[in-house]
């Protein structure tokens, strides 16, 4: 069953191979997640993202500079810290001056530390780490670099997006927030109290509860109580299997309300809630494919479809990593002096892929776009997991937290 | 009280699940003195084989056919694998049924990937029996329950009142004798791994389409099905129910419950410290009781090995 995946890889691998033999110029960008284990899905779902990406928006269209065409090579890091720095390593070795990363937070921490100790001493070689999926805010706050860009909307900009539109639905006064036991499930719901109680006082949070991670096999108790609790939303940071559980014993205990989620979409997600989800499972992303925001983006999508057959359009911030990559390159006239490239990146102001606009913030390197709160729905032309289902926009922020204060301080080479 | 009477009704529903998958594998530990480490795996191959078969065929004859595609699996395990390592011992035969899970949720990947599958009900058992204040119980865990009551049921006649009954029960304590009177013993050891195997696959069809069906379903399961049968007494069927049952509603109630373990501490007059950060306790001050709820029947499980340790009903030693 997973043969046409192996072929999509191996096809696209191939044809990167194939593109190296023939352009003796090529711009490496390593990318570095998880290929194997329990974690490939993701990050072979978004390595096809990216490799389409950069031949559609890139190569297609004649390279940038004088030709010069985008290679993604996809590095297995093996969702491991350790792994992840032997890839960096890997990466510089063979030439790359960028490298894209996304899952887990934690590697994310390990590799902006790793490039920024690389570069301050390795002048000669630097890279710039373009972060499209980790959403600790730390990242772009104390912890930030000049080396890493954030291109997705970090945990603290979607919760106030996701409290924004809790807040405009009159019917909700109830809410109950439930996640994982770990340093993310705990950083919603703090996130998820301070925004709602600053935002409206009438909203009562009827109930926080963190359940161990992985652990539970059966959520129907936790759904009982969320019943009784008299809530009308869940806020959830749950993912993966958890994200299925406890949304499936929700539902099925007869909760009527929308349940809240980061990560409920894709990978089998939104085929495993099918018709149950409709309406109720809604989701805070940036990047929304129905409607989409131009006919451009719906010829891409299809395309995407038709060659990765089983994988979706997941992450849709991958295009703007590829795009804006390619605009500060052609700005900076170069792609090995990274410093010109960063600081052609950084503050820049151009239109974003999926509609609207995008801002690189120089200040911390944190994109600020368009986030929407999206409701699974049917008979939507943009389709996840091969099934019926997918996300229609139910609220749209505009250039959500354009304010968000940082405490970054970052320290610019000369 | 409606939350208890539905927990009542939840923790049924999860103890016969237990239930369902602990009964084989002790039935196969009083016959051959193995623990079957790949007993959940089998779980795990009934509800993707059920899943597959449901696309074409639709859910019942998922739940018809896989069960059956399981136990013969696990015959042709045993025929095959267990039964050239028997005769090194006890610990190969860990080590062969070990080795078996591992290979079982690999070979799983690779047909299947790491996605969820979208295993469903069926559609006519879609929809809420009845409802206890706001919560709603789904027709179909109701007839989760009375599956699992009949297979219960049948099991306990086939072993008690059958002949095949009685040839099993007599292998179980006087394999050489039952030998000698002209029975197949081997024979006997297959189908009973068979159809422990099998059970275990009706739990994977019934419990895929609510539990979920993904590659790390039986790992989940899999270690608190060893503490059930450690509980209920190894080998004992009527301890596997019991200890199922117990666990089922210990899990249910202790998840379902929001008790503050700081009302214990202030039970013994002690204040809340303002900062919480400087107090050795801290942890204890914020916990509550879902939140340790996992662990309870792996506690339960030392404390039954500590004070009774041939557990609730069984006859012998751990």
């Amino acid at each position: 069953m997973r043969i046409p995946t192996k072929f999509g890889v191996t096809a696209a691998l191939a044809l990167s191979v194939s593109a190296t033999a023939a352009f003796a110029e090529n711009i490496k960008i390593a990318f570095i997640d998880p290929l194997s284990g329990p974690f490939a899905t993701t990050g072979t779902n978004g390595l096809a993202e990216f490799q389409f990406a950069a031949e559609e928006l890139v190569n297609k269209k004649g390279g940038v500079l004088d030709g010069d065409m985008f290679e993604v090579i996809g590095l297995d890091n093996k969702m491991d810290g350790k792994e992840s720095l032997i890839n960096l390593q890997v990466a510089i070795d063979q030439g790359a001056h960028y490298v894209v990363q996304g899952n887990s937070s934690g590697i994310a921490h390990a590799l902006t530390e790793a490039v920024n100790k690389h570069n301050r001493r390795n002048p000669d070689s630097q890279v710039l780490f373009l972060n499209y999926s980790a959403v600790d805010p730390a990242l772009t706050n104390e912890k930030c670099n000049f080396w890493h860009f954030r291109f997705d909307a970090n945990a603290d900009i979607k919760m106030d997006a996701l409290t924004d539109a809790i807040v405009q639905n009159d019917e909700i006064s109830k809410v109950y927030l439930i996640g994982q036991d770990y340093s993310f499930g705990k950083a919603v719901a703090e996130a998820a109290q301070r925004d709602l109680g600053a935002k409206k006082d009438s909203i009562e949070i009827v109930g926080n509860e963190l359940h161990p991670i992985g652990k539970v096999k059966d959520f129907t108790p936790y759904a009982r109580k969320i019943v009784s609790s008299g809530a009308d939303a869940v806020i959830t940071g749950n993912w993966g299997s958890d994200m299925v559980g406890l949304g499936k014993a929700i539902i099925e205990a007869g909760f009527t309300g929308p349940i809240y989620t980061y990560y409920a979409a894709s990978n089998g997600i939104t085929r495993t809630f099918g018709e149950a989800g409709v309406g109720k499972i809604n989701l805070v992303g940036e990047g929304a494919l129905n409607p989409a925001g131009s006919p451009e983006v719906d010829e891409y999508v299809d395309a995407f479809e038709a060659k990765y057959p089983d994988h979706d359009i997941s992450q849709p911030r991958i295009a703007n990593v590829v795009r804006m990559l390619a605009m500060a390159i052609e700005e900076a006239g170069t792609a090995t002096d990274v410093v010109e490239v960063a600081k052609a990146l950084e503050g820049m102001e151009t239109d974003n892929f999926w509609g609207g606009k995008i801002k690189m913030r120089a200040e911390d390197h944190q994109a600020i776009q368009d986030v929407y709160v999206m409701e699974q729905a049917s008979g939507l032309k943009h389709l996840l997991d091969n099934s019926d289902y997918g996300l229609e926009t139910a609220v749209k922020v505009e250039m959500a937290s354009a304010d968000i204060p940082t405490t970054c301080e970052m320290e610019r080479p000369e | 009280m409606d939350l208890v009477i539905i927990n009542l009704i939840d923790g049924l529903f999860y103890g016969l699940l237990l239930f369902m998958l602990s009964s084989g594998l002790t039935l196969i530990f009083s016959m051959m003195g193995v623990l079957n480490f790949a007993h959940a795996s089998f779980y795990m191959l009934g509800a993707y084989f059920a899943y597959q078969i449901s696309m074409y065929l639709g859910f019942w004859m998922g739940l018809l056919i896989a069960p059956l595609l399981v136990g013969v699996v696990g015959a042709l395990v045993e025929r095959y694998g267990l039964r050239r390592v028997h005769q090194y011992g006890h610990v190969p035969e860990l080590i062969f049924t070990f080795g078996l899970a591992l290979l079982i949720e690999e070979v799983i990947k690779f047909f299947w990937g790491n996605n969820l599958m979208a295993y469903q009900e069926p559609e006519i058992l879609k929809f809420a029996l009845f409802s206890i204040g706001n919560n709603a119980v789904p027709a179909y865990k109701v007839f989760m329950i009375f599956t699992s009551v009949a297979i219960f049921i049948g099991l306990l006649y086939i072993l008690t009142r059958t002949r095949i009954g009685m040839i099993i029960q007599a292998a179980l304590s006087y394999p050489r004798t039952v030998e000698a009177l002209g029975h197949n013993v081997p024979l006997i050891f297959m189908g009973v791994f068979g159809v422990g195997t099998a059970l275990a696959g009706v739990a994977g069809v019934l419990a895929g389409p609510v539990l979920g069906t993904f590659p790390g379903m039986a790992f989940v399961l899999g270690s608190i099905v060893f503490v059930t049968i450690v509980i209920g007494g190894l080998g004992s069927l009527w301890g596997a129910l019991v200890a199922s049952l117990l666990l089922g509603w210990l899990t249910t109630f202790a998840a379902s419950s929001s008790f503050p373990f700081a009302s214990i501490l202030e039970s013994f007059g002690m204040q809340r410290p303002e900062s919480l950060s400087d107090s050795y306790l801290r942890d204890l001050w914020t916990l509550t009781l879902p939140q340790i709820g996992p662990i309870l029947p792996y506690i339960l499980m030392v404390l039954i090995l500590v004070f009774r340790p041939h557990g609730l009903f069984g006859k012998r030693d751990v």
